[in-house]
């Protein structure tokens, strides 16, 4: 996958919401022990600070970060596997907070989860029938009697491609090879009849040859099935592959959005054209436009996220660093379309301020896009 | 683990066919783990004291209390391992002996690893204030030494009422704090493996996610556990009872040496009376440890030393690899070299 | 630093526990032996005497259980354990005094011998897989599950059967006064051979054991490799890296085995009927001694406490990523 494959066709924009956050906020208390213990200040790190996204039916959302962005926690919070810190959860716009019992499974009906290895999700005692039984049995979908069960595991295991069934379920998770074990674990999660789908990193842990697979049947199932999925991935790349819209996350914030085709080609974001200039591109030659003077002032290292840097989280690597981006948070601003600047200009001369993005449009959260006399207009 | 991948990797789709036979590696593997040389003679071991525990009453050939005039003999045969200095005969004593001691050791462990399952485990997996006080009690009970706890209750106790079956309650109530403590290690681990965040995903309970996920992955830690603590439940009724401690039914082995012991047996050069019942102990100890190694190196692919893997194997220029830790030979394989990976 | 004062207060509390335990026996067992034996020798005891027992066995019945506890304490405060029943009228704390030296010079040597010797021998056999000192395997799985006590016997046995002079009871000869001189000093050496011989044969194979397991996990480490490949010899990296790295959870391993070898030690001591407290343990079994029992349980618990304590003072050593903070 380059950054130049999208797969085809797009799909449609503005279906109905499943699942949406809100200010969405993880902090996890650090524990401390001896003579910290005395002092007052409470240690925390802030794995995920003011996430918002929204999941649609039928298209996916990629959400891109590198280790310690805090993307996992925040799949991790989207299935209520841990109780949040602050902000919302609403599916189809109805506000959630579910820790266990019916209630619980109850949401688990609707919005299931795909781990990041696939070898360690499967429990290594249980074979593949064990495994999609519960699975199936939880949610009610079992059927009565033995050969119902059969029946649905077989159309299940057909679900993901894993014919003849029989082959696969009495198999053991290391008698599998990563590919199977993914897939079993996708049709794990379709046994609920979900309506999201949270993919934490499904690909990352598979062969390079294997991942186009597993990619085109989620985006198969998407399809077929009308799902909500959210796409993790360090890989921005497979974003614009594979995801309709991308939002990129550093440091446990949300730095940039938009659809995936313009994140990819008209980053806006230093971080996101960090992100960019590391994708291996064969096209790409030295000198042309997103490379080297991003890439070479960079030191490389995100930072603590018990102490994260005051204002733009960003700002210790970031090469277009001023004044204001050390003390002060940045806002979400819309992105000027680079191919349409003119009409953008006109837009937001009609505002008083760098105008705050609306749902669906490019975004970033860097003040290099404010137009007040804060920030310098790029 | 059996490590053969069955099918091809390719995720192409088969065509219809006839369903195919179930798969023959779950069986394959529990075999394997019985062909072990050392599991083998462990368990062999094991089985024949298990018979003379339950047959050892009816197989004495005379009643272990018996008063004769046969005093202090050496073996003959009329009384294979010789008598006491009440004339009474040893081999009676030592078979009639053997069903206290499984007994005790048997039902000591099964308390003791009970214990150590609910404690450890609510420990490990539940968290919060209750699991640290109950890991601190077990590492308190880890480090006070239990054998003088045990002689101090079991003295205390009023003797009419002791039995092999308090005793046993005894041991099982003060020596679950080791096998607690390795659960609760192996609990905290397996907590942060994704399976069982998976099972929470899917939406299985808390119990049916302790008992079905947690403790299927901990069953090679628990039976070894098991075994560990009946050994050490054998060597301290044994203990116990050489001590004189009270209240451990008439013939158990370490009563034979305690009546060795204090009546001077090495001093009067009989030593016959003390030979059998050391070396049924240590038996039965080596059987029970042999069972243990089995299934540690079943559990640790990195412990096995079968042979015909590392022996025998010969370099490019003839002479035999020594296997090095840490350190990969490079072999030619002829043909008939075995299929077993280094 | 913070590594050490967490033990130290977790052995605060354990000694705790143990004491709390001592007070709470007698007094949840049915029956009452102790004021039994105490009013058939009334008259032989002074009457602090009779009133120190009393506070430790529970039988100051009409003061509240707090009272009794604070009295408890009190007492043990000034290291009054009471009277021993059997070897009246010597108070234990005297008993003890005499006792403990030979049992912790016994253990302590023993423990420090077969812990040095074993986890040598295990690094060998763990570094040379499938090479001939495999055969110590089976052969310390036998030899560790044979009781300590037993080997003792079988010792003696061969001892006088072959006439050899080596001394097979006591802690020394009859005939010499205790004292720090050489004499009696090299007599006790003496008459400590065998004993700590057969403490130290069946300790050993533990450490052995464990020891060979854990150099071959570390040994399939990477660093290991690395260090093989820097060219280093195999010597430096079979004790520098490996060994150094496996050798941790066996010292941890240590402060848990002491318990163990207490219990060994007693029964050897019962054997060899060396002066210890083991020794002093048979006979207060035997006479259903109640205040000795306790003190030797109070005694040794607090002693066991004390090594476990070093023991972790030398893994703070050793592993330098306890001494990091956080």
């Amino acid at each position: 996958m380059t950054l130049h494959e999208t797969s085809s066709p797009p799909a449609p924009p503005n279906t109905e919401v499943v699942l949406e956050a809100d200010g969405l906020t993880k902090h996890f208390a650090v524990r401390r022990t001896g003579r910290q213990a005395m002092t007052r200040a409470p240690r925390v790190i802030h794995a995920v600070d003011d996430v918002a996204l929204t999941l649609r039916r039928g298209r996916v959302t990629a959400l891109v970060g590198e280790s310690g962005s805090g993307k996992s926690t925040v799949a991790r919070l989207l299935a209520q596997l841990y109780p949040r810190t602050g902000g919302d959860i609403r599916l189809h716009g109805e506000s959630v907070t579910v820790r266990h019992g019916r209630r619980f499974r109850a949401y688990n009906r609707r919005v299931q989860m795909i781990f990041q290895d696939p070898f360690a999700s499967l429990n290594p005692v249980h074979t593949v029938r064990y495994h999609l039984t519960r699975a199936l049995r939880i949610h009610g979908h079992g059927g009565k009697g033995a050969e119902q069960l059969q029946a649905a595991l077989v159309e299940l295991l057909g679900r993901v491609q894993l014919t003849p069934a029989e082959r696969y379920l009495d198999k053991f998770p290391h008698e599998l090879s990563g590919g199977q074990r993914q897939r079993v674990a996708i049709a794990r999660a379709l046994a609920a009849d979900p309506e999201a789908l949270l993919a934490d990193e499904p690909v990352s842990m598979l062969d390079v040859s294997i991942r186009l697979g597993v990619l085109n049947l989620l985006r198969d199932l998407k399809e077929r099935l009308r799902l909500a999925i959210l796409y993790i991935t360090h890989d921005i790349a497979s974003a614009r592959y594979f995801a309709d819209d991308t939002l990129v996350m550093y440091a446990g914030r949300m730095v940039e959005g938009g659809d995936s085709e313009t994140v990819t080609q008209h980053p806006a974001h230093p971080y996101t054209q960090l992100l960019i200039a590391s994708a291996p591109d064969p096209d790409r030659i030295l000198g042309s436009e997103h490379s080297l003077d991003v890439a070479g002032t960079d030191t490389g290292e995100p930072p603590s996220l018990i102490d994260p840097p005051a204002g733009c989280r960003f700002h210790p690597r970031c090469p277009h660093a001023m004044e204001i981006c050390k003390t002060d948070l940045p806002p979400r601003f819309a992105v000027p379309h680079p191919d349409q600047p003119e009409l953008q200009q006109v837009e937001l001369q009609q505002e008083e301020s760098g105008q705050l993005a609306k749902d669906g449009e490019h975004w970033a959260a860097c003040w290099l896009f404010a137009t007040t006399p804060e920030g310098a207009a790029r | 683990m059996a490590t053969a991948a069955q099918g091809a990797d390719a995720l192409v789709p088969q065509g219809p066919t006839a369903p195919l036979q179930v798969s023959v590696a779950p069986k394959r593997q529990r075999f394997r783990f019985l062909s072990n040389g050392k599991v083998a003679t462990g368990l062999g071991l094991l089985g024949f004291f298990v018979l003379i525990a339950i047959f050892g009453s009816t197989i004495a050939p005379y009643n272990p209390s018996k008063l004769t005039d046969a005093v202090l003999q050496g073996p003959s045969a009329k009384h294979w391992f010789g008598t006491t200095h009440l004339g009474q005969d040893i081999l009676s004593q030592v078979l009639v002996g053997t069903s206290s001691v499984m007994y005790v050791g048997l039902l000591a462990g099964v308390v003791a690893t009970t214990l150590a399952i609910i404690i450890g485990v609510s420990s490990g997996y539940l968290g919060g204030v209750a699991a640290e006080s109950l890991s601190a009690v077990s590492n308190v009970f880890l480090v006070i030494p239990a054998l003088l706890l045990i002689i101090i209750i079991t003295s205390s106790l009023p003797a009419a009422d002791t039995g092999d079956t308090l005793v046993a309650l005894v041991i099982g109530f003060t020596s679950w704090a080791w096998g607690a403590r390795v659960l609760r290690a192996q609990t905290l681990s397996l907590r942060r493996r994704d399976f069982i965040e998976a099972s929470r995903a899917t939406g299985e309970s808390t119990w049916r996610i302790i008992f079905f996920e947690l403790l299927p992955n901990l069953s090679a830690v628990i039976v070894s556990g098991f075994i560990g603590t009946v050994v050490y439940a054998i060597m301290t009724e044994i203990t116990l009872a050489f001590i004189g401690v009270p209240g451990i039914s008439a013939w158990n082995w370490g009563t034979i040496l305690y009546w060795a012991q204090s009546e001077q047996a090495l001093a009067q050069g009989a030593w016959w009376w003390f030979v059998p019942a050391g070396l049924a102990i240590a038996l039965l100890g080596t059987s029970l440890a042999l069972i243990n190694f089995g299934i540690d190196e079943f559990v640790n692919p990195r412990l096995r030393n079968d042979v015909g893997s590392t022996r025998g194997l010969k370099g490019a220029d003839g002479r035999p690899v020594r296997m090095r830790v840490g350190f990969t030979p490079v072999v030619i394989r002829t043909e008939n070299s075995e299929d077993e990976g280094l | 630093m913070k590594y050490f004062l967490q033990r130290l207060a977790f052995y605060v509390f354990t000694a705790w526990a143990a004491i709390t335990l001592n007070f709470f026996i007698p007094r949840l067992i049915p029956g009452d032996p102790v004021s039994a034996l105490i009013s058939r020798s009334q008259g032989q005891i002074s009457t602090q005497a009779v009133k120190s027992l009393y506070v430790l066995f529970g039988l100051n019945k009409h003061e509240s259980l707090i009272n009794q506890y604070g009295d408890y304490w009190a007492q043990l405060a000034h290291g009054d354990l009471g009277v021993s029943f059997s070897n009246f009228p010597t108070s234990v704390t005297t008993i003890l005094e005499q006792s403990l030296p030979w049992t912790v010079a016994l253990a302590g040597c023993a423990t420090i011998i077969s812990f040095t010797v074993g986890t040598l021998l295990g690094v060998l056999a763990g570094w040379r897989r499938g090479s001939r000192l495999d055969f110590l395997l089976p052969v310390t799985t036998f030899i560790s599950s044979i009781p300590a006590f037993w080997l003792g016997i079988l010792a003696v046995a061969i001892v006088l059967a072959i006439g050899l002079n080596i001394p097979v009871s006591q802690g020394y000869d009859p005939g010499i006064v205790p004292g720090w001189n050489l004499t009696f000093l090299g007599n006790a050496i003496e008459h400590s051979w065998l004993p700590m011989l057969m403490l130290v044969i069946t300790s050993m194979s533990g450490w052995i054991l464990s020891m060979r397991n854990m150099m071959v996990t570390v040994g399939s480490e990477d660093y290991i490799t690395v260090a093989h490949a820097k060219g280093l010899s195999e010597r430096r990296v079979m004790f520098g890296y490996a060994a150094r790295n496996a050798l941790l959870p066996n010292v941890s391993g240590l402060s848990l085995a002491l318990g163990q070898i207490i219990g060994s030690t007693i029964l050897v001591e019962i054997v060899f009927s060396y002066p210890g407290v083991g020794y002093e343990m048979l006979q207060a079994v035997g006479g259903t001694d109640y205040p000795l029992m306790q003190g030797i349980f109070l005694v040794i618990t607090l002693a066991v406490l004390l090594a476990n304590l070093l023991a972790d003072v030398a893994y703070l050593i050793l592993d330098p990523r306890t001494r990091k903070e956080g």
